[in-house]
């Protein structure tokens, strides 16, 4: 079953349970392979402990987004009304700060939710309509009822034929090779 | 508290009234929710409701031309009487559009499990009913061709709009609101849109799917920031959800009309519109649990909670009834004194006692299990509560102008034939969407379900 | 005024009558020379338009528009009625002028050299008149590049001293009306001028064979001396010609009670302004009849309680006006005390208090009328020669003879009242007049039948059925009257039963004079030539003259010559245009002896309580039904009524108790609008017409008033099929009051919508319309500001003082509620400056009329019933209050601040503008409005295709279009012509400077608009007076406009009775 291929992307091992799949990345981490990704039709608890993801941007970009938008929003406001076309408006204060806050929230909340949404699309490479992984055929259940744990092909300690073993030996059903075209 | 009634939260009452049925895998999960919309052939039932609804749309969409060729006019709308129907519609479907984005983010935060098989079309109806709303603002104008002067864009005048006025605060909090949801919606939606395309036998539904999911794979990285990316929109929109109602009020709050200047506005409309848009998701929910077999996910327990939450912000609203009499009473406020006297027994007397015979009275039956457990009682009431709320409405905007402070100016409203046909062309809109909806969507979020299988088989360790 | 001075300056207009002179050719010799010229001059002209005309396909419209066609059903009904008056008006006026251009071929050159005075863009005004009824009401006219825009009165004339009535304001809209009579026509066939002149004189060189023999003329009242001569002239040629009149809506009681007095008939002058005490039988003199403008004015200088006022005796302490009348009018609304009575019983009153002050008459009233009685008989007895009693023109000449006794006895004859010659040319019994040429006619005696402006078919008592008199008659194949010509502004009822009809000019259209209620004779100067060709009553009656080619122009100069023999005419006649009324030509006071022993006057009897009476009055805004066609008039809300586009029975409370008569407020519309009240069949005297009822409170128990001047069948587009037609009914022999039993009126079970804009009469206990009496306001000159809550301005969010301090102008106006009479004047003085559409029956129904001033009519009544229908003691007699609303210019504008398009924003001098083009109609500016004043255009209201209404526009205010938001501008155009001058001439803009439309109309000079800024202004004066308040002021929206509490002046002895 094992044949040799020019380009190869990685190893990938199917697993029925999400339990299976955190002791898998477990032993193979332990077996000191560091570029692995697990496929999991749903966010399963440990997974993101287990493979050792610490940094995430996503909230600090939100915060951002809601700065700019709010700051943006208020001083926007305060120039329209009392800097580039002031006018008495029902003898109210050309700055009627109170007035201006309820458009002031609503943008920083809209600029916060486009950052967050664009910036997690935009940390996760998506929209990315292939991926190596797609050539698994089996691959199709990752969406659903399937977990999948992938040694991709650059790790130093990567070898086809030990990490394949390796994958078996943790109870992988179907271990297969990833092509990379 | 009726009798017969097991201790909240015991876990008696979770075998009572699980929040998914028994006996269900990821598996199991996935093609049943997928079924719907991937291999079921479409009912009879379906094309017929939706031809219906589809008419009803197409009755707005002449009601809309002819108000464009002729005017405001066909209105009922009058000096005093400047809001009709139309605001109280706008009023009304926005009201409805709360709840989807407070039991997806609101509930998420609060960890309630029981909201993931409803979350995804609530949300969903939330969309629909904001663009339902969306829709007066614009058509009220006597110029809907110069609407766009209410958005802040750099005309050749130099001229910007008047931020000090809440119709302007309107255009911002509705059009952020409709954004956000949508956006909480699609980020829902991306890894059901990957299962869709992996489960997808036509080609081109394929394709579709495929387009729309971006190429989600599920990968542990993606998992990592897009629960956090959710977990921070969950936490925006609560406030959002709260704030555009506040905003809406202001509409009137904020203007001196005796009736409309009350503080008290901002939580009782909130209250208001959670207590409408959850009469509004029974609404739908309990058809489509029937039509799809779906009891196993949207169980008694959705049902009865739903019922409660009802119940507690119809309580609310009901304080906001009294407050009115009690503030214009201890103001000693003469004008809105006299207002609210003009609701127990001025022309428009029967409106307000029909409101609070629907928004008050009848909901009270909630307070007992049989009838939180008795489907079609829920139904009737969703229904009750749906019609209360927008005499709520017609209350606040239309009788409070009818008599304001010069009496030679009062004046009286009723609608044509116009301002019916409009507001039921809406509705038609709305199921016409929510029918597309479930046709082409997962009506239940198929990833989070899968969540609920891995829970409850940890449990069951 | 000031800026209309300058305009003055050129007042005359040399241009207009040079042209006009050439028109008529110079003095022709003999009749074949006219012809000659005529057929020469212009005949190939009317040919080519006839030809026009005959292929003109809309010109089928102009002859058949008169006959009643449906408007295609829609769903919005109303708004196609107003494209399909759109659409009929535009084909009109196609019609009209190809039929006829706007002015004749010779005159339309371009301007060499610009005539002087003339500036474009610039208006001109011009000294004019118009004639009503026995009076003649002096006018400066504003004009825009030739054609005349708004009328203003004309300071400098007796009958109007600077202002007018809601009549010569709209008539205006007459000149422009598209359904005018457009040509001279036979049997209904256009025909040529020339034409009508070939037949006319063929006519008269037949009448000379006869002398005249069975040649009559039919006028109404004519005051004009040029028009007079000319009737003389040919009364002269044919000496057995007869001159008839009939004027529908004046009574013969004036007359025939002067005759009664002294033997003659003479003219009665009244003085209010000297009078302390003021008693009126059932007269409106401050509402209408002759001079009513100036008696207003007068009237209102004694109700003036700015202090400065009384120091300057430009105003005495408050008089005191009694008021005993069967209907409520705008001068019962003004009393101190006011007297239900029925028409019948005034005159059982007036005998009474004859008797009380010793003329030797025993007449017995109710108890309760009886106490009323006396202490007005103590009030008038000691103001010996400084009261007055005024008798109502539609009393009988008894109650006149009476009161002349009266005022004798009290010695008020040259004070507070005098006698002059009669204004009118010929004064005759009307009702004798008319009914003599019915009877000729009958009897075959008359064959040529002249009727000159007015309109007998539709007025005439209908026991004459004086249609009968004109029409064909089958069974005989013959007409009683051979040739019967109408000279008319419209194709009426009349005009279409008679063989040749020649369209009347307009006043404005011609040259003429008429004389004013004090005989001050008034010139007519036209402000434009004619629209169409149309022809004035005198060029008519001169085609059957021996010099048919006299233009007015010659014959009004000849005559003034003639009147007024003066080295240097020229100037004169210069002085005259300028002016516009003949200086010193005002009647002097005559010596009327009292010939009349009151007591040889027969007993008037009294009616039993449990019949009924029925009385006839002309309609407040369609007059006699001949503004019938006048939208501005017909959507104008009757003073005290408020209705809108119909007549009314109008019942008591009590009577409609009696009767089962009930009202309901429509749903729609509502209490703002639209009204369903029952439809009665009224019979009398065998004749019967279906009203609707209306319940007015303050009616005299037992009293109908059918109002006249609806019901109209061939008035216009406009005026035809509106209300009931009480001619109908209206008999000879009870023309103005029929009693009868309570059968004459019956249910017909129907309900029948009326249009009302202010339905609602209750102030619910609010400050709105602030009122004391002179006595409270003695003790308490603050009495207006003590209930209204001061505003906390601590509480402002923000500090509004500091932000806009308005140091240069700022711009205010009051409004004293003690003068206001509600006579509408300024309500169409607004719709005319300020080109405010009108909106139809169907729209006034749903509370969207466009006024930019409405007049709030509030009854002090104890009772909390806010619905005449629920019967309550209260509403027999309540006061009656006005108030004029037009918007308030707030300064913390509630309505600016919601708005989200800053469309509607406040100027550097405070006032509340709006921008049309900016608005989007949101119309959340008029929910947040305390005051309602914001009018919006929910259809397309404005009519934008009739050419006749682009020449009424005024071009200074924009023409608003559908869907955006409008409001009272405080005439915004006139402060901006007002301040260009004043930059021109580099100074500030005097106080009177500045004269919106409704202060400039108001006949009791009520509203008052200036700076405040400026100390010395008399707006400034008046806000500094303590009867001063801001309505719900509570809501610190610190308006411009303020008012000042009205203060009644009640005896007291009558106060604790």
């Amino acid at each position: 079953m094992m044949q040799h291929r020019s380009h190869l992307y990685g190893v990938m091992g199917e697993f029925v349970t999400p339990e299976e799949l955190i002791h898998a990345i477990e032993k193979v981490r332990e077996a000191g392979y560091r570029r692995l990704d697990a496929y999991a039709p749903f966010p399963v608890v440990g997974l993101s402990e287990a493979l050792g993801l610490k940094r995430n941007l996503v909230p600090l970009i939100t915060l951002l987004g809601g700065l700019a938008g709010g700051l943006g929003g208020f001083c926007f406001q305060y120039w329209a009304a009392a800097i580039t076309y002031p006018m008495n408006i029902g003898g109210r204060p050309l700055n009627s700060w109170p007035a201006f806050i309820p458009v002031t929230f609503e943008l920083t909340v809209l600029g916060a939710a486009l950052s967050a949404v664009f910036g997690m699309l935009a940390l996760n490479r998506l929209p990315q309509p292939h991926h190596p992984v797609f050539n698994v055929p089996r691959f199709a259940h990752a969406s659903t009822d399937r977990f999948f744990l992938c040694i991709e092909a650059h790790d130093p300690k990567f070898h086809l034929a030990d990490t394949a073993r390796l994958l078996q030996s943790l109870h992988a059903h179907h271990v297969s090779e990833v092509a990379d075209d | 508290m009726s009798a017969g009634q097991p201790p909240l939260d015991s876990p008696e009452i979770r075998r009572l009234t699980p929040v998914i049925g028994p006996g269900h895998t990821y598996g199991s999960v996935t093609d049943k929710i997928s079924a719907i919309v991937l291999t079921r052939p479409t009912s009879l039932g379906w094309f017929v409701g939706f031809a219906i609804a589809f008419s009803l749309m197409g009755m707005m969409t002449v009601a809309i031309a002819w108000l464009v060729i002729k005017g405001t006019g066909i209105w009922g709308i009058n000096i005093p009487i400047g809001w009709g129907f139309a605001i109280v519609n706008f009023v009304w479907w926005i009201g409805i559009g709360h709840a989807g984005t407070l039991i997806s983010a609101i509930l998420f935060l609060l960890n309630q499990k029981w909201r993931t098989s409803i979350n995804r079309f609530a949300e969903a109806m939330t969309l629909f009913a904001v663009a339902c709303a969306g829709i007066f603002p614009l058509i009220h104008t006597g110029r809907p061709w110069m609407a766009f002067y209410m958005f802040p864009y750099p005309s050749t005048m130099g001229l910007w709009p008047q931020f000090r006025s809440p119709l302007i605060w309107d255009v911002f909090a509705v059009s952020t609101y409709g954004t956000v949801s949508l956006l909480f919606w699609f980020v829902g939606l991306i890894p059901d849109l990957a299962t869709l395309r992996d489960r997808a036998v036509q080609k081109p539904m394929k394709i579709i799917y495929g387009m729309v999911s971006m190429g989600w794979r599920g990968s542990a990285r993606h998992w990592h920031r897009y629960q956090s990316a959710y977990l921070l929109l969950a936490g925006l929109a609560t406030p959002l959800v709260l704030s555009v109602h506040t905003v809406v009020s202001f509409d009137f709050a904020i203007a001196i009309v005796p009736g409309w200047h009350t503080t008290i506005f901002p939580p009782y409309f909130v209250a208001g519109a959670i207590y409408s848009g959850f009469a509004m998701v029974l609404t739908i929910a309990i058809p489509l649990r029937k039509a799809y077999g779906l009891e196993d996910f949207i169980t008694m327990r959705h049902l009865d909670n739903m019922a409660k939450v009802m119940l507690a912000t119809g309580l609310i609203v009901a304080y906001g009834y009294f407050f009115e009499f009690f503030m214009s009473s201890y103001s000693g406020n003469k004008f809105d004194l006299f207002l609210v006297q003009q609701r127990l027994h001025g022309p428009y007397a029967p409106f307000y006692f029909a409101l609070i015979l629907c928004n008050i009275l009848t909901p009270q039956l909630l307070w007992f299990y049989k009838m939180r457990h008795n489907v079609v009682v829920l139904f009737l009431m969703s229904i009750v509560v749906n019609i209360g709320m927008w005499l709520e409405r017609f209350v606040i905007v239309v009788i409070s102008l009818t008599r304001d402070f010069v009496p030679s100016a009062w004046g009286r409203y009723s609608p044509t034939f116009w301002d019916w046909a409009t507001f039921i062309g809406t509705i038609g809109m709305f199921v016409t969407l929510i029918f597309l909806f479930v046709r082409v969507l997962p009506a239940i979020s198929i990833a989070e379900m899968r969540e609920l299988v891995a829970e409850k088989s940890e449990e069951e360790q | 005024m000031e800026s209309m001075r300058e305009h003055e300056q050129h007042g005359h207009n040399e241009h207009q009558h040079e042209h006009d002179a050439q028109t008529a050719g110079e003095h022709p010799l003999d009749l074949a020379a006219v012809r000659a010229k005529l057929q020469s001059k212009t005949g190939k002209q009317y040919w080519r338009t006839l030809e026009e005309l005959a292929e003109d396909p809309n010109f089928e419209e102009l002859l058949h528009r008169e006959f009643p066609r449906q408007a295609p059903s829609e769903w919005d009904e109303s708004v196609d009625r107003r494209d399909f008056l759109k659409l009929m008006a535009a084909s009109l006026a196609f019609a009209g002028l190809s039929g006829c251009g706007r002015a004749p071929e010779q005159h339309i050159v371009p301007y060499v050299k610009q005539p002087d005075g003339l500036i474009l863009g610039k208006p001109q005004f011009y000294a004019t008149a118009m004639p009503f009824g026995a009076d003649a009401i002096g006018l400066l006219v504003e004009s825009h590049e030739g054609r005349p825009t708004k009328i203003e009165g004309n300071p400098d004339h007796p009958s109007s001293l600077g202002a007018t009535n809601a009549f010569a304001q709209a008539s205006i809209l007459n000149l422009y009306d598209p359904d005018r009579a457009q040509t001279v026509t036979n049997f209904g066939e256009i025909r040529t001028w020339s034409a009508f002149l070939d037949s006319a004189q063929a006519l008269s060189a037949a009448l000379k064979e006869t002398k005249g023999e069975g040649f009559r003329i039919l006028t109404g009242i004519i005051t004009s001396p040029t028009l007079a001569a000319q009737i003389q002239s040919l009364l002269m040629l044919y000496p057995q010609a007869k001159w008839h009149q009939w004027e529908p809506a004046v009574g013969d009681g004036a007359r025939e009670g002067a005759k009664l007095a002294f033997g003659t008939y003479v003219n009665t002058l009244y003085h209010p302004e000297k009078a302390e005490v003021i008693l009126s039988l059932d007269s409106d003199f401050l509402g209408s009849g002759p001079g009513h403008i100036r008696y207003a004015r007068e009237f209102s200088h004694r109700r003036n309680l700015d202090q400065h006022a009384i120091v300057n005796r430009t105003g005495g302490e408050m008089n005191r006006l009694y008021v005993v009348e069967p209907t409520p009018s705008v001068t019962g609304a003004s009393a101190d005390h006011r007297l239900p009575l029925r028409a019948s019983e005034v005159e059982l009153f007036a005998g009474a208090l004859a008797g009380k002050l010793g003329l030797g008459i025993s007449a017995k009233v109710s108890p309760d009328a009886e106490k009323w009685l006396e202490a007005v008989a103590k009030d008038l007895q000691k103001n010996k020669g400084a009261s007055l009693v005024v008798a109502g023109e539609h009393q009988p000449a008894e109650v006149h003879a009476l009161a002349h006794a009266i005022n004798a006895a009290l010695g008020n004859v040259g004070t507070t009242l005098h006698y002059t010659e009669p204004v009118e040319a010929h004064p005759v019994n009307h009702l004798e007049s008319l009914r003599e040429l019915c009877n000729d006619i009958d009897a075959g005696k008359v064959d040529t039948l002249l009727i000159l402006g007015v309109n007998p078919v539709y007025t005439a008592p209908h026991d004459f059925d004086f249609a009968s008199k004109l029409r064909f008659d089958q069974k005989t194949k013959s007409k009683k009257v051979r040739t019967a010509i109408h000279v008319s502004s419209h194709f009426d009822e009349t005009s279409e039963l008679c063989d040749w009809h020649a369209a009347e000019s307009h006043y404005l259209e011609t040259w003429g004079d008429a004389r004013a209620f004090d005989g001050t004779v008034s010139v007519i100067q036209p402000l434009i030539a004619p629209l169409y060709r149309t022809h004035s009553a005198r060029e008519v009656l001169a085609a059957f003259s021996d010099k048919p080619g006299v233009s007015d122009y010659e014959a009004l100069r000849e005559r003034l010559k003639a009147a007024n023999p003066s080295a240097d005419f020229e100037k004169f006649w210069r002085k005259t245009l300028h002016d516009g009324t003949v200086a010193g030509s005002a009647f002097p006071a005559i010596n009327a002896v009292q010939k009349l022993n009151p007591s040889s006057l027969p007993a008037a009897k009294a009616t039993s309580a449990d019949d009924l009476e029925f009385i006839f009055r002309p309609d407040p805004c369609v007059y006699d039904g001949r503004f019938a066609n006048n939208g501005w008039l017909q959507e104008l809300p009757k003073p005290v009524t408020k209705l809108t586009w119909d007549n009314a029975a109008l019942v008591s409370p009590k009577t409609a108790e009696k009767l089962g008569l009930t009202q309901g407020v429509a749903s729609r519309g509502g209490e703002h609008g639209k009204i369903y009240s029952n439809v009665v069949d009224v019979t009398l005297s065998n004749s019967k017409v279906t009203a609707a009822a209306w319940i007015l409170p303050g009616q005299a128990d037992g009293v109908i008033v059918l109002p006249l001047g609806y019901g109209r069948k061939k008035a216009g587009y406009t005026g035809s099929n509106k209300g009931f037609n009480a001619y109908a009914v209206r008999a000879s022999n009870a023309l103005w009051s029929a009693g009868a039993s309570g059968s004459a009126i019956k249910k017909t079970g129907n309900d029948y919508p009326l249009a009302c804009t202010q339905y609602h009469f209750n102030m619910e206990g609010r400050q709105i319309l602030a009122t004391g009496t002179l006595e409270e306001y003695h003790k308490n000159p603050n009495f207006a500001n003590e209930h209204a809550e001061a505003p906390a301005k601590e509480l402002s969010l923000y500090n509004g003082e500091a932000e806009f301090p308005y140091q240069r102008d700022k711009w205010a106006m009051a409004i004293d509620l003690n003068k206001c009479n509600g006579c509408n004047a300024c309500v169409v003085a607004c719709q005319s400056e300020n080109n405010i559409a009108v909106v139809g029956k169907e729209q006034v129904m749903r509370g969207r009329e466009m006024h930019w001033i409405r007049i709030d009519r509030y009854y002090k009544a104890e009772s909390k019933t806010n619905d005449p229908s629920s019967y309550s003691e209260s509403l027999d007699n309540p006061e009656t209050f006005f108030q004029p609303v037009p918007c308030q210019q707030c300064e913390n504008a509630p309505c600016e601040q919601v708005c989200p398009v800053a469309a509607t924003v406040h100027s550097a001098e405070g006032l509340n503008d709006m921008v049309y083009n900016r608005c989007i109609g949101t119309r959340y500016c008029s929910n947040n409005c305390p005051y309602k004043v914001r009018r919006f255009n929910f259809l397309r209201f404005q009519d934008w295709e009739t050419p006749q209404l682009k020449l009424l526009r005024n071009p200074e205010v924009t023409v608003r279009s559908r869907g955006v938001m409008e409001k009272c501008t405080y005439c915004v155009q006139r402060i901006s012509s007002a301040r260009i001058e004043a930059e021109k001439q580099n100074r500030e803009i005097r106080d009177g400077a500045i004269v919106t439309a409704c202060e400039q109309a108001c006949p009791t000079q009520a509203i008052v608009f200036g700076n405040a800024n400026d100390k010395e202004s008399r707006v400034a004066k008046l806000r500094a007076q303590q009867r001063n308040y801001t309505l719900l002021g509570e809501l610190n929206a610190r308006p411009r406009t303020t008012y000042l509490a009205a203060v009644r002046n009640p005896n007291p002895e009558l106060e604790k009775a």
